[in-house]
């Protein structure tokens, strides 16, 4: 039976709406001042967002939802039940350039179940990367979901069309994934994003001549990793996520709280999504890129191996080390700054700024944006002290959420 | 004497800064000028015209508070005009104010560009076209927005460089843009909100918002703090979000009750296809021991590591050269010696004249700490080193070499089984553990590691270490 269009887009969408990655910023800067459609460059556009919370700043779309690998966390695995179908890839290119002169979207993020086999599904995601790039001279952001058992030529030429490249680790330990994906390879995935670095760096070396060679996938490439699917800890995921940021140089690394899927596989659980868990993730992801923090450092506040769900990591970390605190903000250095809870990156830039014209008082930091309530226990100024509060007892009490009582279901 | 500058409809920016130049050059105190936006009535406000001609102090603006003060005047605020030039006057006797962010008036100015910039930003976000009917070469498109301040033709040179290949018109309350042929034209705006015609793209829009939300995690609040409700009344997707609110829950509680399926038939004929062969567990071959080792999970050094780096060479060899482990580059590329250690290991073999040979490591996985953005390299411990000389003793097993180099410590023991100090074995030829003699030298990673004059030392010594190799097997 044919399918229409609007019929393929429902069933497509839907089963990318797992894909946690909606980033379209980071890119080389272009326009359609010379001919064809579209910009990008500097910061994404978020056009629109869904009550879940999360923008839409992509066409995010599977080429099909056909596959023959038979993950247990995927709604598209072989042995699901789930409706099936195809884009054309027409169909893909037409249904962006009309989203796109629109003001919908800033671009595609094209992903795909593997069919026949992962080269045969690569070399079509090219074809459509490659349509939108020559034919209709498409200026707009793209990325591509690689398939890791791809060859290397299949994704060298897409590191030329796409902005990003990503390829998902899915699971923080490789026994999660030999288990969970038994076709996918841990081995295979990392092999294919060192691939990927290695090419990114080899497109910025100049040659002797001072020509750049084509940029290749200039927005990096980013993965994804699943949470709360198997046993692995915080600890674990974000150790992995930390090797993965140095071994090949991600922008960023998604993290998904796995979320109950129609039609699940028995070797899952159907639970609520993990959402606090997923979120404590981020904020500590966002301290190991832009704080200074190590793995190690995070999770040493957390002897479980989990994040504390009740205070943020930040807050956590300086609740075990209250010895490093009260900090004077007008003397201390910038790293030391940066580890003060409800002082973020901005705050700190502003702290360093402000620092030149004077003395800070206690109302320059308020007016700065500095979170005060949270910061007043760790810092001192010439008019505040936190005296007897950094080590006070009850210090933790003071930011966590109230006790609740426990649901009975 | 006071000052009235009444900014036009069109190009107020630059009305207000050649205004701004010109008073201050007389030095016009704040408080004696009065600004006015053209919508303002006119009544008690009669025109008092500017000090004539430029006055005799000069005036000086920085370029970060040149930005600031143009994207500030586009505030929907009565006063943010009368407050850039109150800036503007200040800068000239005290210019670190503007860079000040605990400066209140500086604070007060930046708060309202975040407000203007963000504005701009959700203009860029939230509007949509729609397409008009037309029969020229280039495709034509309409939208109507409604921003919160003033900045509609700051906003436009975002669409004239996004949209080049099509015509459109930009309406809203305060002027029309229209873009045709590569060209922008600012008019005055239409007198109400303009009757756009349908576009079939609005229902397939439609129905990617629709299904590209996950009903699992509703977050509300998330959504409204970043597409706040007044900019709802525009966008033709937010009338679909009460119903698939409402809807959530229901799905939600159909997957929680759906229980697994059976899988249909096909999958079980796909999964047999893609089941992979039977690893052997004792490896026949050179080229099986390889491929079996990349999915080794021998210890724990796997998982950290890119890939397992085999050795590579001339599989017929009479000698064998045997390194630690791999390093960053070998790790990422999957092949041995191809780091800055084994760049110095390969000068010193064509310095040696080193005929054919096997080249491969002690421990086949990479050991490190991340650290900031590098990975630190870390010494195997005998245990990793005892795990992986499965992988060894086979591939010597294979090439059957007649004479080992072990490079370093961890590779003669390895090779050897003594853990004995390396300064005092490097040039003796000792006997491996599968028989066989083998000749210990320096690590070329730890020549790199020397300073310059002992480097230079061990350098030799491990070019006289190889040239002596190919001597006993001539």
């Amino acid at each position: 039976m044919k399918r229409g269009l609007q019929e393929k887009l429902a069933i497509l969408a839907d089963a990318a709406k797992y894909d946690a990655s909606c980033a379209s910023s980071g890119t080389t800067r272009r326009d359609s001042s010379k001919g064809g459609i579209g910009s990008a460059g500097g910061t994404g556009i978020c056009h629109a967002y869904t009550p879940d919370g999360r923008c839409i700043s992509l066409l995010k779309i599977l080429m099909t939802n056909f596959c023959i690998y038979d993950c247990a966390y995927c709604i598209n695995r072989v042995s699901s039940r789930v409706e099936r179908a195809r884009f054309l890839p027409d169909e893909v290119v037409t249904l962006t350039l009309e989203f796109y002169r629109r003001n919908y979207i800033e671009g595609l993020f094209l992903s795909s179940g593997i069919i026949r086999s992962p080269d045969d599904t690569m070399a079509d995601m090219v074809r459509i990367a490659r349509m939108l790039r020559q034919d209709h001279g498409f200026k707009g952001y793209i990325h591509l979901k690689t398939i890791p058992e791809a060859s290397k030529e299949l994704i060298d030429e897409a590191g030329l069309y796409a902005d990003r490249l990503s390829i998902n680790i899915e699971l923080p330990q490789d026994a999660s994934i030999r288990q969970l994906a038994p076709q996918k390879k841990p081995e295979t995935i990392r092999a294919a994003m060192a691939d990927v670095r290695l090419a990114r760096e080899a497109s910025r070396d100049r040659s002797f001549r001072g020509k750049r060679p084509a940029r290749f996938s200039p927005a990096g490439q980013s993965t994804q990793m699943i949470v709360g699917a198997d046993q692995a800890t915080d600890g674990h995921i974000l150790t992995t996520a930390s090797r993965l940021y140095t071994g090949y140089r991600l922008s960023r690394v998604y993290y998904s709280a796995f979320s109950p899927i129609p039609d699940s596989s028995a070797a899952l659980p159907l639970i609520k999504p993990p959402m606090m868990r997923e979120h404590r993730l981020y904020q500590a992801d966002w301290l190991m890129r832009f704080y200074g923090f190590d793995a190690e450092e995070i999770t040493s506040a957390a002897p479980s191996g989990n994040l504390d769900l009740a205070v943020d990591p930040k807050l956590a970390w300086a609740l075990a080390h209250r010895h490093s605190f009260p900090l004077d903000v007008n003397r201390a250095s910038r790293e030391m700054l940066l580890r003060v809870p409800g002082f973020g990156t901005r705050t700190v830039q502003r702290i360093l700024a402000a620092r030149r014209s004077g003395l800070l008082r206690y109302h320059d930091l308020l007016r700065i944006g500095a979170l005060m309530k949270k910061a007043q226990p760790f810092i001192s100024l010439p008019d505040w002290s936190p005296k007897g509060l950094t080590d006070s007892a009850n210090l933790r009490a003071r930011f966590a959420p109230p006790p609740e009582q426990l649901s009975l279901i | 004497m006071s000052f009235l500058v009444r900014l036009p409809q069109l190009g107020a920016g630059q009305a207000w800064r050649d205004a701004a130049r010109r008073l201050a050059s007389h030095r016009i105190p704040a408080d004696q000028v009065e600004w006015a936006r053209f919508d303002q009535p006119q009544g008690l406000l009669a025109d008092r015209p500017l000090p004539a001609g430029t006055g005799g102090h000069e005036v000086r603006a920085s370029k970060d508070l040149i930005a600031l003060l143009n994207s500030v005047i586009c505030h929907s605020d009565e006063q943010a005009m009368a407050l850039c030039y109150q800036m503007l006057l200040r800068h000239q006797q005290d210019p670190r104010a503007a860079q000040n962010p605990a400066d209140r008036l500086t604070h007060q100015l930046h708060a309202m560009d975040k407000s203007v910039r963000r504005d701009i930003h959700k203009m860029h976000a939230f509007l949509r076209f729609r397409e008009l009917p037309g029969s020229g070469a280039r495709r034509r498109f309409a939208a109507w927005f409604q921003p919160q301040h003033f900045i509609t033709e700051r906003a436009a040179t975002f669409f004239a460089k996004r949209f080049g290949d099509m015509d459109w018109t930009i309406l809203t309350p305060e002027a029309t843009i229209t873009f045709d042929c590569g060209r922008l034209y600012f008019a005055p705006p239409p007198p109400s909100r303009p009757d756009l015609p349908e576009d079939a793209s609005e229902a397939l829009w439609a129905v990617y918002f629709q299904n590209i939300f996950n009903p699992a995690r509703v977050k509300i609040a998330a959504m409204t703090s970043e597409m706040p409700r007044k900019y709802w009344k525009n966008l033709p997707e937010t009338r679909l979000i009460p119903g698939m609110l409402a809807d959530a829950e229901r799905r939600v509680e159909a997957m929680r009750q759906a229980m697994p399926s059976v899988a249909p038939e096909r999958a079980q004929r796909i999964l047999e296809r893609l089941a992979p062969d039977p690893m052997p567990t004792q490896p026949q071959t050179l080229e099986e021991a390889a491929l079996v080792a990349r999915s080794c999970a021998r210890c724990g050094l796997c998982e950290a590591a890119t890939q397992t780096v085999w050795g590579e060479g001339d599989a017929t060899a009479p000698l064998m050269i045997v390194g630690e482990q791999p390093g960053d580059h070998e790790d990422l590329q999957g092949r041995p010696f191809v780091g800055p250690a084994g760049q110095v290991l390969r000068s010193q073999m064509a310095a040696a004249q080193v005929g054919p040979v096997w080249l491969t490591n002690a421990v086949k996985h990479f050991k490190f700490q991340p650290r900031g953005k590098r990975r630190l390299h870390q010494r195997p411990n005998q245990g990793e080193v005892q795990h992986c000389r499965w992988w060894l003793d086979l591939e010597r097993r294979f090439v059957q070499p007649r004479l080992t180099v072990a490079l370093g410590a961890t590779a003669a023991f390895a090779v050897t089984g003594s853990a004995a100090a390396i300064r005092d074995r490097r040039g003796n030829v000792e006997a491996a553990q599968d028989g066989g003699p083998v000749l210990i030298t320096w690590h070329p990673s730890y020549i790199l590691r020397l300073p310059d004059v002992e480097a230079q030392q061990a350098r030799a010594q491990l070019r006289a270490d190889l040239t002596r190799a190919v001597e006993i097997l001539a």
